[in-house]
């Protein structure tokens, strides 16, 4: 270990070390100081290590600590999505969660110590790491989902993320225990040096590998038929800790997909791309045709964020560098529209969801036309129409697509967008409408920070539709830092030793 | 000024926009702000046919300016004869719109204005895009604002309305959008006339061309309405707003089927010619039955509006030279009766709350500007000689007798007859015989100041464009046809190397 090991996990150490300041802090301090304040601890923790994750593109990309962590603009790409997600969640619980004790402190520690594993998730190119990582964020999330103790929904919505959770990253683990067995190794470059050597017999069992590997990461972005969780996790679970959980967390899963697929797997890609597509399209279908009959507005987002996972697993079907970039380019765009609904929800319907179906939100755009204009401009979004970052997501994931020639797979994509419209515009036309007199419930005022977290969030969206050429440039950067199929390992740990060695 | 009129034109009701977001909403601030901005607009495209080079082949006004490097996405906006009165008319449809919207929109004024001129750039986007992408771009965003609004003032049921609204143009526009992906992974640019040349060099399989065209034809067909696809338009007419009403149908459609159907896909184009001619007469005679037994005066509208559109579409299909320039010209002369027939019917809502026919009668003697200007407006759209109906209607039809097919002609025709029946026993049916309970009822005015300024204009207007077609027919003759590769000599070679270099990534 050396310093620049340490350079290449300081994001990591940053937020645990806010985590860990947090926690301390709020066993400290005097039952009566409010602990809103931790929040800002939390906040301005998140924007360092967003900070010092920009400045590891000062250092050349390599890995450290034994080649289980690696720095470049593919994990600072990650990096920044979720420490935004993670700061704009933070700020928008300063607002929404209740005053009284309710664990406030606990609460910041845990969106940081999970900021802390999927960051980990990101960067890590060693699998028992990357599994230590996703425990860390997932156990985070179990407790964060939960948080509603008092509403039943709550605790319904923890054991069962729990329980299924658990179970997958069960298979993520035994894929893992495979995939030693058979190279020997579970460095991710030395695998695909593994895979790649010539003579290599294990088909089979690595074909079983990926497989369940698959099912373990699949899972956690709510892919179909790995989906069953995510409608009512997410009804039970407050609308920050949704807006957080929506969104970090898939995309560290995705970074990691995209890192199975591409460095472990690449091989293997004739067995991989049919299966992804097929779950893609199952998916899009099933989110969708699922999200047209909610009546309540997190279910409904819940299926539509299945939807939109398939719409990010089409990009797999393209060629290598267009696959990586359209997938890293709608994670960012899905995750900035997906928070900015969840903070609409959050402010309208409150912590405790006392309007949670779509037919609670009727004549919003008269009651408040900020928030109604808001949650217009997200659903509009979530669409994917143009000049929104839900277009260009959605554009170049299918022109991924049919660069890689899954004509079909756009088609259907498409088409499944024009279901989904139907059930974003039926929130957004209720929204629309004239309000019913006789239920005239004023809309809380979002507080100056809410409104801080709905602009970051506004404006990302905006900009990916209208300027998405530098974050595309950035994805397009980190597509290209992957090494499909390595050489030498890189310069400085050339003579470093695996952590784990046959 | 040439150089960046098109840019000043498109984010002139931008700004309007955002002036107005910024702004509070306090009494009929938005709604001036609106106005003003759109008739600086409207001062702006008329620095169009102004300064427009007749004779002159390609596009005017150009700007090229990439914007997203990869995909190579270019802010690419020009101005031929084709599209260069339709901007025109886009500016002058709005100061309509608003005048018409003056009382009737009464709570929001701020977001129906704002969506208003948003709505306004998008249809400007869609006329001089020659990207796909940003033509695509606009095409969809000009769904967004009318659905909104649709939703908000909906009459009965909005939302069902705007719901319909949206998805009828949205999920046709679906295959569009892999369609040009497709193009795209083909030959690597979204540039029209790079396009153009491609698919008339034969870079893209024959056979996957057909389906590209399709998608395109089918994601316009929707949006005009071409029958069996209108089922969206008489329920917007009757559920939105006036000001919104007036600027869905007909222009953007048609004037999309002409530049990316016929335009890219000239040998696709007259390969479907014969089924979108019967389509076309099938959905003048429909529509004009349909009209005729409407109790209610927007439906009613919406379906004559089925009939005139589909007999812009016998135009445009029948290929011949004036069929082409009579169903562009006819664009025009629609879109301004029917706007002018739109203000009358919505001042006429205003005062009596109801667009049911049967609860009007014997106006004229109370309304008699009223009375006047919509049976000049009424005597435009059923074509009487003299006025703009008759040049544009008589164009499609004898060019189609003479080129086309002697039978969809007399159908057309018959059609254009029903036409003059129910348009004109709706005026009966309003403003003559003797004067209903409603119109004895109601103690009423006559047409506003507002009103007056805009719609005498608009009759003017209505004759000038009857007797002097030529000023209008002379620039759209400057359109830019499909490309017709006789000898491959035509091809600037220097696109062709652009269009291969990309192909051999």
């Amino acid at each position: 270990m050396n310093s620049s090991d340490m350079l290449r996990i300081l994001p990591e150490i940053v937020l645990t070390l806010t985590g860990v300041l947090i926690m301390l802090a709020d066993a400290a301090l005097p039952a009566g100081v409010p602990r809103r304040l931790l929040g800002w601890v939390a906040a301005f923790g998140t924007v360092a290590a967003l900070w010092t994750s920009l400045g590891q593109l000062l250092l050349p990309v390599g890995t450290g600590f034994y080649g289980t962590v690696e720095t470049s603009p593919f994990t600072v790409f990650f990096h920044a999505l979720i420490c935004g997600i993670v700061i704009v969640a933070v700020l928008l619980s300063l607002d929404t969660l209740p005053a009284d004790s309710h664990h406030q402190g606990e609460f910041y520690a845990l969106l940081i110590f999970g900021a802390v594993g999927m960051c980990l998730m990101t960067s890590a190119v060693e699998l028992l790491v990357v599994f230590v990582a996703l425990e860390i964020s997932s156990i985070s999330t179990y407790v964060l989902a939960g948080y509603r103790k008092h509403s039943g929904r709550g605790p319904e919505a923890a054991i069962k993320y729990f329980l299924l959770g658990s179970f997958a990253t069960g298979f993520l683990l035994y894929g893992i225990a495979l995939v030693f067995g058979a190279t020997g190794t579970t460095q991710i470059y030395e695998i695909a040096r593994a895979l790649n050597a010539p003579g290599f017999a294990n088909l089979t069992l690595i074909t079983a590998a990926l497989a369940l590997m698959l099912v373990g990461i699949l899972f956690k972005v709510s892919a179909a038929p790995f989906h069953l969780w995510t409608p009512d996790v997410y009804e039970g679970a407050p609308s920050p800790v949704v807006a957080l959980m929506s969104t970090a967390p898939k995309a560290a899963a995705f970074a990691l997909l995209i890192r199975v697929l591409y460095e472990v797997f690449p091989t293997l890609q004739a067995v991989w791309t049919p299966l992804l597509w097929a779950i893609a399209v199952l998916s899009m279908t099933i989110g969708n045709l699922a999200a047209l009959r909610q009546q309540n507005v997190k279910r409904m987002l819940a299926y539509s964020s299945i939807a939109h996972a398939g719409y990010l697993l089409a990009a797999f079907a393209g060629l290598r560098q267009d696959g990586i970039a359209a997938a890293a380019f709608y994670t960012a765009a899905y995750a900035a529209m997906n928070v900015g609904i969840f903070a609409v929800v959050s402010v309208v319907s409150g912590y405790d969801d006392q309007l949670p179906l779509i037919q609670d939100f009727r004549g919003l755009l008269y009651k408040s036309p900020l928030m109604g204009g808001l949650l217009i401009f997200f659903l509009v979004s979530l669409v994917g129409i143009p000049f929104t970052g839900g277009f260009f997501g959605k554009f170049y994931s299918f022109s991924s697509a049919v660069g890689g020639g899954a004509v079909w797979l756009a088609v259907i994509g498409l088409l499944n967008s024009g279901v989904a419209a139907g059930y974003y515009l039926r929130l957004a036309v209720t929204a629309a409408q004239k309000p019913d007199e006789s239920t005239t419930s004023p809309v809380a005022q979002p507080g100056v920070t809410v409104l801080a977290a709905l602009a970051l969030a506004a404006i990302a969206t905006l900009a990916l539709g209208i300027v998405p050429g530098t974050a595309l440039k950035a994805a397009q950067a980190a597509a290209h830092t992957l090494r499909p199929i390595p050489a030498a390992t890189a310069t400085q740990d050339a003579n470093a030793v695996p952590l784990i060695t046959p | 000024m040439n150089e960046s009129i098109l840019t000043l034109i498109l984010l002139a009701p931008l700004a309007g926009a955002v002036l107005i977001a910024l702004l509070p909403d306090r009494g009929k601030l938005p709604a001036w702000i609106a106005l003003l901005t759109s008739l600086a607009t409207l001062l702006f495209t008329l620095h169009l046919p102004a300064h427009f080079v007749h004779g002159q082949s390609g596009f005017q006004f150009e700007i090229n300016r990439p914007w997203i490097e990869n995909p190579a996405i270019a802010y690419h906006v020009g101005v031929d004869g084709l599209s260069l009165w339709l901007i025109v008319l886009v500016g002058l449809l709005a100061p309509a719109g608003i005048v018409a919207s003056w009382n009737a929109i009464e709570k929001r004024r701020k977001i129906f204005y704002l969506l208003f001129l948003v709505q306004q750039t998008a249809m400007l986007g869609v006329f001089m895009s020659l990207d796909l992408m940003v033509y695509y771009g606009f095409w969809e965003l000009s769904l967004v604002p009318m659905a909104i609004l649709i939703a908000m003032y909906g009459r009965k049921d909005g939302p069902k309305a705007a719901t319909k609204f949206f998805l009828f143009t949205f999920i046709p526009s679906a295959p569009l959008l892999v369609a040009i992906l497709y193009l795209y992974a083909k030959v690597h640019t979204f540039d029209f006339t790079l396009l153009q040349y491609a698919v008339a060099g034969g870079v893209i399989p024959a056979g996957a061309l057909s389906w590209v065209a399709l998608a395109f034809l089918f994601a316009f067909a929707v949006k005009v309405p071409v029958f069996p696809l209108h089922g969206w338009l008489a329920d917007t007419f009757a559920e939105a707003p006036v000001a919104m009403a007036m600027v869905v149908a007909g222009k953007l459609g048609l004037y999309s089927m002409i530049r990316f159907h016929v335009g890219l896909f000239p040998a696709q184009a007259h390969q479907i010619a014969p089924l979108l001619i019967a389509l076309a007469g099938i959905g003048i005679l429909y529509g004009a039955c349909l009209a005729l037994v409407q109790r209610d005066f927007w439906r009613l509208l919406a379906y004559a509006a089925v009939s005139h559109l589909s007999l812009i579409v016998l135009g445009i299909y029948g290929f011949t030279f004036t069929g082409s320039d009579g169903a562009i010209f006819q664009i025009l002369n629609h879109e301004t009766v029917d706007a002018a027939l739109f203000v009358l019917l919505g001042a006429l809502e205003l005062r009596y709350a109801t667009s049911t026919i049967a609860a009007y009668g014997g106006l004229a003697a109370k309304l008699p500007q009223t009375a006047t200007l919509f049976v000049v407006s009424t005597l435009a759209m059923i074509g009487l000689p003299l006025m703009n109906g008759f040049v544009g209607e008589f164009l499609i039809l004898s060019s189609t007798f003479s080129g086309v097919s002697r039978g969809w002609a007399i159908t057309a025709a018959v059609g254009v007859i029903l036409g003059a029946a129910y348009m004109l026993w709706l005026v009966q049916r309003i403003f003559y015989g003797p004067q209903s309970e409603l119109a004895t009822a109601k103690p009423t005015y006559d047409l506003r100041f507002g009103e007056q300024a805009i719609l005498w204009p608009f009759a003017v207007l209505m004759f000038v464009m009857g007797v002097a077609p030529t000023l209008w027919i002379r620039t759209i003759e400057d359109r830019n046809g499909p490309l017709t590769l006789k000898g491959s000599a035509a091809v600037p070679q220097a696109s062709l190397t652009i269009v291969s270099s990309g192909e051999g990534r």
